[in-house]
């Protein structure tokens, strides 16, 4: 597993890191939620989706229905790579101009 | 994550081969201030010949003999830390406070720090420490001409010396010292002396603090503003160094989805990322730590003056340019995040 990676669900990524374990558990549903949204924002382009699956976990859906379950954050942007058969790149001007 | 058991740092010393990367361990294990350090020296070859040179002094010393660890014994590495911790843990060797680990000349540290932050038993007891390269005066030319993983080694650290510079002329040494600013004007230098007898400076101020301080953080962040001779960088080929500064507070949600998606497509051509961001809805600062796909647990700086919000963030990157990281993060954030942008600005 890439070091970047992490177990996403359990909310073990270095982007989580700062989050306070101790924090009101509504407060670590909204981050969740807001994450979430925002990953969809950056998925949309792709025409992915990916759904909170009992806050352990996601599920990664293409348009056309394939599924697949995704346990880290540096696993979504693979598994979406997979998915679709095309990179994912935050430095392509295409992929940038395509989120507005 | 808040454990409240202290994760012990793990040094690299790194540094092409001949560097004086065995001076520099004898030295350390002969100082005081570094007599509770447990040593794991990679040796390329069959016979391991620094563990030799070393004798009697290092005898926890474990040596790795299978080859480079930057690649092919990534998992021999992995044992290793868990029989030094399991030993401490039985109380069969004393209660080490940090680990020192000397790489081959032929390694690139980075994927060290990966071995020990995606281990699951190894990360919640180890953490990467501060990268020490040695940059050899005498060879550093040819040295980086043939191996490009010279560069690595400069590129990855957070303090350089410049060894052998007693066997160079004024001109040699100031054109080596203008490559090594040209490529990580972020790390911090020191002096000869350092070989010889190391200080606690040595590995201080590293990624493996627990707490920064404010001045702690600055000089973390090394020299930025050294003025690059226009000859290094004309000698630069793809690497490129360079600043980003925030006006604004960062969502910090959007720019981790960010920089997973840039490490995700781009991580080997990211050699290091460093720096302090300050986060909407905190008033505590982070400090970002990266080298090449892994990011080091971002921390928090408790204390830090209410008239410095100026975030900073500091890549050196293999071909990829400052204005097309600036750009594309600027754009990501403009379209993706519910907050105002911060402005973005490089030099």
């Amino acid at each position: 597993m890439c070091g970047l990676c992490g177990a996403f669900g359990g909310e073990n990524h270095w982007s989580t890191h700062i989050e306070d374990p101790e924090q009101a558990h509504y407060e670590r549903r909204r981050a969740r939620a807001y994450r979430t949204k925002l990953i969809n924002r950056a998925l949309r382009p792709h025409r992915l989706e990916i759904e909170d699956f009992q806050a352990s976990s996601f599920v990664l859906a293409t348009a056309t229905g394939k599924r697949e379950i995704v346990q880290d954050l540096g696993g979504i942007w693979r598994q979406a790579e997979q998915l679709t058969g095309h990179d994912i790149d935050p430095l392509d001007a295409q992929f940038l101009a395509s989120l507005n | 994550m808040n454990d409240t058991t202290p994760l012990l740092p793990v040094h690299v010393i790194s540094g092409f081969l001949g560097s004086g990367k065995t001076t520099l361990l004898k030295s350390v294990l002969a100082s005081e201030a570094f007599g509770d350090s447990a040593v794991l020296i990679n040796e390329f070859g069959d016979v391991g010949l620094d563990d030799r040179l070393l004798g009697d002094i290092a005898e926890d010393a474990v040596l790795l003999s299978s080859g480079c660890v930057c690649c092919t014994i990534r998992g021999e590495l992995s044992e290793a830390l868990r029989r030094l911790l399991s030993q401490r843990q039985d109380g069969k060797i004393p209660p080490f406070k940090r680990i020192v680990l000397e790489t081959t000349g032929l390694a690139d540290p980075g994927p060290i720090a990966s071995t020990i932050t995606a281990d699951p038993v190894l990360r919640h007891h180890l953490r990467p420490g501060t990268n020490l390269t040695l940059v050899d005066a005498v060879n550093a030319t040819a040295s980086r001409q043939q191996h490009p993983v010279w560069e690595a080694q400069v590129a990855v650290a957070d303090k350089l010396v410049i060894s052998k510079s007693d066997l160079v002329d004024n001109d040699q040494l100031s054109e080596i010292q203008h490559l090594i600013d040209a490529i990580n004007p972020a790390a911090q230098r020191l002096g000869r002396e350092a070989l010889h007898q190391p200080s606690d400076e040595l590995f201080a101020s590293g990624p493996h603090l627990e707490r920064f301080s404010h001045s702690e953080v600055k000089t973390w962040l090394g020299p930025w503003r050294i003025p690059i001779e226009s000859k290094a960088v004309a000698h630069l080929g793809d690497i490129k160094s360079f600043r980003l500064g925030f006006e604004g507070d960062v969502d910090w949600t959007c720019f981790g989805l960010w920089l997973s998606m840039l490490l995700n497509r781009h991580g080997s051509n990211i050699m290091r990322v460093k720096g302090v961001l300050h986060i909407k809805g905190d008033s505590r600062p982070v400090i970002l730590h990266g080298v090449q796909h892994t990011i080091h647990p971002p921390e928090h700086v408790e204390t830090w003056p209410e008239s410095d919000r100026r975030s900073d963030l500091i890549f050196i990157t293999h071909g990829i340019t400052a204005k097309r990281v600036a750009d594309s993060l600027a754009a990501f954030m403009s379209a993706v995040s519910d907050h105002t942008s911060p402005r973005i600005f490089h030099e």
